[in-house]
């Protein structure tokens, strides 16, 4: 009888926390974990920005493995949760398969691409990575003594292209001399946690004469970082403002404003408009990060071509190639 | 390709493969006494994340290694407790040591630091320096040997030595001392050792603690000698990577040597070209990072000579009454 009292508590404490969850907020952080000191890492600090601004409160799951993506989607649907924000591409084929048994549910997707025809209770949020890669391509190129450049991705998979593109774009743009010397860590999703071959593509890709190094892939990315720092040449950071981990070595880092999307996507709560929304520098939604950690290497002429850049892509007159719109890159072969 | 290129592939060959042969002789001790072992994987992680973490909280890489070998003790620890003592399936225990110390060193790292599963960056004495070798740069003028001398042989940290004088140690102690030709013998007919008066359990428990030794030195190298810190899942597969070049070896302490170098310089070429011509057909990436485990599976199908593991692996010893 005790027992039987004890599980009926139990299930009004449940009903009681779902009914207090209503239209809150969930977000679902992607495989590399919440504080990657990159793409999560940003999603985390746009949710913690919402929380403070508005006072409200939100929800949060960190995937362990693929089979719980669409677990996690349908539990926090169930329980109410209005908009369920979601990182990384892997989750929109996840969204498309479960938007429909939840119609009054809005579902975010930021970086995947689910059809809005199709599933119009979704909202999918894509970033111009090419156009942030062509900023930080351009300084790269100015600040390389070498007039050789690397690039280092994680997983090998069109969205990591589409940041190797506009890198070796803006380079060569700035010097069409310059070499580009692009690696991918591999083609598993390992390849997003493996410093020890960050590192080692590191040492390769300056012993092949780089100088520069731009990194896009998770943790990957923080060896090849902390190599760049070793060897005493500049690195790029990621997603997040990455400048802070190595002062003085790190040039500077691309810009990914997914903290802004999340907050803006939280804020917005159930009246979320849907569709597809694409963020580009036009928007502030990609971006070169400039703090004190950077500020002696960034010179003025850099910044002032980087402006000059900026604005021709804004009003139109340099167009950046986007891999990703026909899986092939001018610029730089695969 | 140049003389200066092949050297840095061969430079990259040696730090990509030492944490491969330390796990491989790791995994050779523990098979080699008829205890089955892929939770390698679990305890190189498991040590990467200590060594990390104590290193990262006393400033010194030394008790970081110590540390190491204490986390990769402790889960070998437990792979024996589960093995010998209560003879349970060594492949299970294995797999449960390896999802154990994902799961903790994460878990812990995140409670202790804060920072996301991963331990601050180590900085100054929190690492293994590299060791420039006595005359190595009067000697890099000298045609050939100079460069090879300074460039592939000094400049490693003290691990790479200490892995690779563990490839004659783990001959010389298997098949040239007493010890060795028991623990050989526990391998192959445990009943026999037994009859001679010789403690089954002792020596299969001696054999895990080498191994949690050597696994111990394999993390704390991930971590504080080719990093700067931990990283969740760093390992990435390395640990099973040794568990094919041990296979690839046929348990023998040499051939794990040329096995670990032959997969740490697959690495290091899949790692320096990223496809290669080889006059008009391309081999991609891919196929490199695959052909270690494409190799294990031609030696074990029996086309290259034959894998033949310890006759008594995979087997809890139950004395006879």
């Amino acid at each position: 009888m005790t027992l039987m009292k004890h599980f009926l508590g139990a299930t009004t404490a449940l009903a009681a926390s779902a009914c207090a969850a209503l239209a809150d907020p969930a977000l679902i952080y992607d495989l590399g974990g919440k504080f990657d000191k990159s793409f999560n890492e940003a999603a985390y600090n746009g949710a913690e920005a919402y929380a403070e601004a508005t006072g409200g409160s939100y929800r949060d799951i960190e995937l362990q493995s693929e089979a719980q993506r669409e677990q996690a989607l349908r539990r926090f649907a169930e329980a109410g949760f209005n908009p369920v924000v979601t990182t990384g591409f892997s989750m929109s084929s996840p969204i498309a398969s479960v938007a429909a048994d939840y119609p009054d549910t809005k579902f975010v997707t930021i970086d995947g691409f689910v059809d809005p025809e199709e599933h119009p209770n979704v909202k999918s949020i894509l970033f111009s990575e090419h156009e942030g890669s062509y900023l930080v391509g351009m300084m790269a190129a100015m600040a390389s003594e070498t007039g050789t450049v690397g690039f280092v991705g994680g997983m090998d998979i069109p969205l990591i292209r589409k940041f190797a593109c506009g890198y070796a774009q803006g380079a060569k743009a700035v010097n069409g001399d310059v070499t580009v010397i692009s690696n991918m860590t591999g083609t598993t999703p390992a390849a997003w946690n493996d410093p020890v071959k960050g590192s080692e593509l590191t040492k390769a890709q300056i012993s092949q004469g780089a100088d520069v190094i731009f990194a896009a892939a998770g943790g990957t990315g923080l060896g090849v970082l902390q190599t760049a720092a070793d060897e005493g040449i500049y690195s790029i950071g990621v997603d997040s403002n990455q400048n802070h981990l190595h002062p003085g070595s790190v040039l500077t880092s691309m810009l990914k404003r997914v903290d802004v999307a999340v907050e803006e996507a939280m804020t917005a709560g159930a009246d979320l408009e849907t569709g597809v929304e694409v963020l580009g520098l036009a928007e502030d939604g990609v971006g070169v990060a400039v703090d004190e950690n950077n500020e002696d290497l960034v010179t003025e002429e850099m910044m002032a071509a980087v402006e000059e850049a900026k604005a021709s892509i804004v009003a139109g007159d340099t167009e950046v190639h986007d891999y990703s719109s026909d899986d092939s890159c001018p610029a730089l072969s695969f | 390709m140049d003389f200066a290129t092949i050297l840095q592939v061969l430079d990259s060959t040696v730090r990509l493969a030492t944490p491969l042969l330390l796990a491989c002789l790791a995994g050779l001790f523990s098979e080699r006494s008829g205890i089955i072992d892929i939770g390698l994987e679990g305890k190189m992680l498991a040590a990467a994340f200590l060594s990390a973490a104590i290193a990262a909280t006393t400033g010194s890489v030394w008790w970081g290694l110590l540390a190491g070998i204490v986390g990769a003790s402790l889960m070998s620890g437990i792979h024996g407790l589960a093995s010998i003592t209560f003879r349970g399936n060594q492949l299970i225990s294995g797999v449960a040591i390896n999802f154990l110390a994902s799961g903790l060193t994460v878990l812990i790292a995140q409670d202790w630091f804060g920072q996301g599963g991963r331990t601050p960056s180590l900085m100054g004495g929190g690492r293994f320096e590299s060791i420039t070798l006595p005359l190595a740069e009067t000697l890099r003028p000298v045609p050939v040997l100079g460069p090879i001398y300074a460039e592939l042989i000094s400049g490693h940290s003290i691990l790479v030595y200490v892995a690779f004088l563990m490839v004659p140690a783990t001959w010389w102690v298997l098949f040239r001392t007493r010890f060795g030709l028991r623990l050989r013998a526990v391998g192959e007919a445990p009943e026999a050792v037994d009859t001679a008066g010789v403690s089954v359990i002792g020596l299969r428990y001696a054999a895990i603690a080498i191994c949690g030794l050597l696994c111990g030195l394999a993390g704390a190298y991930l971590a504080t000698g080719l990093q700067a810190g931990f990283v969740r899942e760093m390992t990435a597969g390395r640990g099973y990577i040794a568990l094919a070049a041990l296979i690839f070896a046929k348990w023998r302490p040499w051939y794990a040597l040329y096995a670990c170098l032959l997969f740490g310089l697959l690495q290091a070429v899949a790692l320096r070209y990223q496809s290669i011509d080889l006059g008009g057909v391309v081999i991609p990436v891919q196929v490199m990072d695959a052909l270690p485990y494409i190799l294990t599976v031609v030696i074990l199908a029996g086309f290259v000579g034959k894998a033949i593991p310890p006759r008594a692996g995979g087997e809890p010893y139950v004395k006879e009454r």
